[in-house]
């Protein structure tokens, strides 16, 4: 057993632990904190699989954003409401239900490659000749290149969202009183020298 | 078994590297401390510290050993699980960052090739330590703080994040080794200056200095969210925030300042060894950044978000627009001439 085996196993095993934590334990910030564990450890595995790229990538923008927004919100709740598990069971069927197709995808795919994993080399890999570049040239070069349409449609619709997001809770509402720094830099025809007699003062 | 026997000297001079890197940054984290309330001091016409040791140099170890042998108080409402592990989190996450960073040619614990991504997915976990702290404490002005942070942090984590962007066009790799090296023939803060200020200001806020220390604010927040920390936990603290500022420094130093180069390739200059050249420049940011602190007063939160969200951002991605178009018709981008 390699070193490497051993450090996948450390991973997987922590990624598991950590994933069935988020839904068991009774605390909603707690199951933030795991999912952010599981994260993480799911980074390490792109790691060794030297998909440093997506790793770091994942850490960026799922840990440190996506997360963060989350602990952010779920933070606000008075989660004593939410502790009490009446029935657990309700969401079972549906549960089952996703597995079930998670399940008959990973099928799909096994059959597909006939149940020899090389295979699936063929199937995800895209560019001919990856092994003289780094993975970030190799994803840059394939995204910018033969995917560029995809790509900025997916940007696109990522602006929709953003767009739409803001419009639907942006009100404007009377009697807010607002900075507006230019017209505080601004004291043209708001300032006047005087010159003031000793002894008399002026009238402002 | 023979996995770990065959592997143990890797293992232990993997180790002795990672007590080689955190010896220095300690011995850095006290020297900066005294540092910043001497220079602080001097601004404001005091001594600052000067009684415990020649100049005072001793303050700072003999307030380590004051926190270290007080008692650690628990809230009775605390989570405690969680309030104990966020420090160790903020501590642990600062020091790893040091992994990459070289300081001399070749003299680096881990050369890897994706370097200034890590540093930049290991700062923006360090959110984490403070969100943690603030919700485990259960009081309000934790929390307040707490959330102040994450929003001030994630904020100006994207400005920041363009800014590096600008500097790898003009690299052409990840690796924090290439880009002091693409530094040879001109530091990055010259053609780049704009985005040097961005970058320090920017610097500032994402480790929670003054001006923008608003996480911290004494006199709205008590001590943010520290404020229910006392002892080591709150030492853990102190030191995962100075080792933040002294790696700002340090990719301020890398990203714009030229690494380990010196200023000028002749011969007295290069015979220096690199890493006298590379503590030098951290030396000399760390001394803006506690300048700026004794100088600037605090900023208001609608002041500092205005600054990151409609200043630094559209500024930042401007400066994205125009160094990929003037590299690109120049032909000035790595690997086009």
């Amino acid at each position: 057993m390699s070193i490497s085996l051993l450090t996948f196993y450390l991973f997987s095993s922590i990624l598991l632990l950590s994933s069935l934590m988020v839904i068991s334990t009774k605390n909603p910030v707690h199951s933030v904190l795991f999912l952010i564990l599981a994260f993480l450890n799911a980074a390490g595995i792109f790691v060794i699989l030297h998909a440093e790229f997506l790793a770091m990538i994942l850490i960026i923008v799922y840990v440190g954003a996506v997360a963060v927004l989350f602990l952010f919100v779920v933070m606000m709740l008075d989660f004593k409401t939410s502790l009490e598990k009446d029935n657990i069971l309700q969401y079972m069927p549906i549960g089952l239900l996703i597995g079930l197709v998670f399940i008959a995808e990973l099928v799909i795919v096994l059959i597909n490659t006939r149940l020899d994993l090389s295979n699936i080399q063929i199937l995800s890999n895209p560019l001919d000749n990856f092994s003289d570049q780094s993975n970030t040239e190799a994803i840059g070069s394939i995204l910018y290149t033969n995917y560029v349409l995809y790509f900025q449609l997916s940007g696109v619709i990522l602006l929709v969202a953003m767009v739409g997001s803001i419009v639907l809770t942006l009100r404007d509402r009377e009697g807010v009183k607002r900075q507006i720094v230019s017209e505080q830099v601004d004291r043209k025809g708001k300032i006047e020298l005087v010159n003031v007699k000793s002894g008399e003062g002026v009238d402002i | 078994m023979d996995v770990l026997q065959s592997n143990i000297l890797e293992l232990i001079t993997i180790i002795f590297y990672c007590i080689l890197i955190f010896i220095p940054l300690l011995i850095g984290v006290v020297l900066a401390l005294y540092a910043d309330r001497k220079i602080w001091a001097a601004v404001q016409k005091r001594r600052g510290p000067n009684v415990v040791g020649p100049f005072g140099l001793f303050q700072v170890p003999a307030d380590g050993l004051k926190f270290i042998f007080k008692e650690i108080i628990l809230p009775d409402s605390a989570d405690k699980t969680v309030f104990l592990i966020a420090p160790i989190i903020t501590l642990a996450l600062s020091i790893a960052a040091w992994a990459v960073i070289p300081v001399q040619a070749g003299v680096v614990l881990a050369n890897i090739n994706v370097g200034i991504l890590y540093i930049f997915a290991i700062s923006s976990l360090g959110v984490y330590g403070i969100l943690m702290a603030g919700w485990a404490s259960n009081s309000k002005y934790p929390f307040f703080g707490a959330l102040r942070s994450a929003a001030q942090m994630v904020s100006y984590e994207v400005s920041i994040g363009f800014v590096i962007v600008t500097v790898l066009m003009c690299v052409g790799s990840l690796n924090l080794s290439e880009i002091v090296l693409a530094q040879k023939n001109i530091w990055f803060f010259i053609p780049l200056f704009p985005m040097f200020i961005v970058f320090f200001i920017s610097a500032l806020a994402e480790t929670n200095r003054p001006p923008f220390d608003l996480p911290e604010a004494e006199s709205e927040l008590v001590a943010g969210y520290q404020t229910e920390y006392s002892g080591m936990p709150f030492v853990l603290f102190l030191f995962g925030e100075y080792i933040n500022i002294l790696l700002m420094c340090a990719m301020t130093t890398i990203l714009f300042l030229g690494g380990w180069l010196p200023p000028i390739d002749i011969y007295p200059l290069n015979a220096i060894p690199g890493f006298v050249w590379f503590i030098l420049k951290v030396t000399l940011v760390f001394y803006m950044f506690a300048m700026v602190k004794a100088f600037v007063p605090r900023y208001r939160y609608d002041q500092l978000m205005r600054l990151g969200w409609k200043v630094f951002l559209p500024l930042s991605l401007l400066a994205v627009v125009l160094t990929s178009s003037i590299l690109f018709f120049f032909k000035l981008a790595p690997g086009m001439s």
